[in-house]
């Protein structure tokens, strides 16, 4: 199974990278997934997660094919 | 409904002007407008800012802003609305969002108008880089919550 990582903003800069690949085998949750791809690198507390562009919680399980991204709380406006 | 992201500078006056003006339709039943301009400030928490780039994420920022004015739509007695937000370098002085509500009505243009620009503040996915007056460049944390007083 395959999914699609987005970094955003100050995120984009603690991962290094603006998106990735990761494939898998077993059962992933949205935590479990940025540690896999980023494994020396912890998740701000603060984070905010979203799968296929909806908010989820940090244990929202992924499925393959899904877009799954990071990013820091949003301050537009 | 209109929902646009823009790149280039734009005169939300003028916006909503020609916004306005190309409505054919139901025009007599446009008792009340709701606008909020929010503009770039040349200080933000103690320093001084000569710019700023906002990052968006695409396709998420426009389906949130959705969501947004339908559940407005769905609060309130809404006829139409205009709601631009800019991305990318922005300089003081230039909008970073306009949002107009048009109603029959004062209580529904003021409240739905209010209620999408706290909404787009806490959900839309938008941030900002300062360039500060010094040089040194900044994410802004977080925004506060327009509700309470600070």
């Amino acid at each position: 199974m395959s999914i699609n990582l987005r970094y955003f903003a100050s995120l984009k800069e603690v991962a290094g990278r603006p998106e990735d690949n990761l494939t898998y085998t077993d059962t992933l949750t949205v935590h479990e997934v940025w540690k896999r791809a980023n494994p020396d690198k912890s998740l701000p507390g603060n984070t905010l997660t979203a799968v296929n562009m909806e908010y989820v919680d940090f244990d929202f399980i992924v499925k393959d094919g899904d877009e799954v991204a990071f990013f820091p709380p949003v301050t537009g406006g | 409904m209109s929902i646009q992201i823009r790149t280039a500078a734009f005169d939300p006056y003028q916006e909503i002007q020609t916004y306005r003006n190309a409505k054919t339709g139901n025009t007599g039943a446009l008792g009340a407008t709701g606008i909020f301009i929010g503009t770039m400030r040349d200080f933000n928490e103690g320093a001084a800012v000569k710019g700023m780039t906002l990052e968006y994420y695409p396709g998420m920022t426009e389906k949130q802003l959705e969501k947004i004015v339908s559940e407005a739509q769905r609060q309130w007695q809404i006829i139409d609305s205009l709601l631009i937000h800019r991305v990318g370098d922005i300089f003081p002085n230039e909008t970073i969002v306009l949002v107009a509500v048009w109603s029959s009505h004062r209580g529904d243009a003021f409240d739905a108008s209010r209620y999408i620009m706290e909404a787009l503040k806490s959900k839309a996915p938008f941030w900002k880089k300062e360039l500060l007056g010094t040089g040194d460049e900044r994410w802004v944390a977080n925004n506060t919550n327009g509700y309470k007083s600070e």
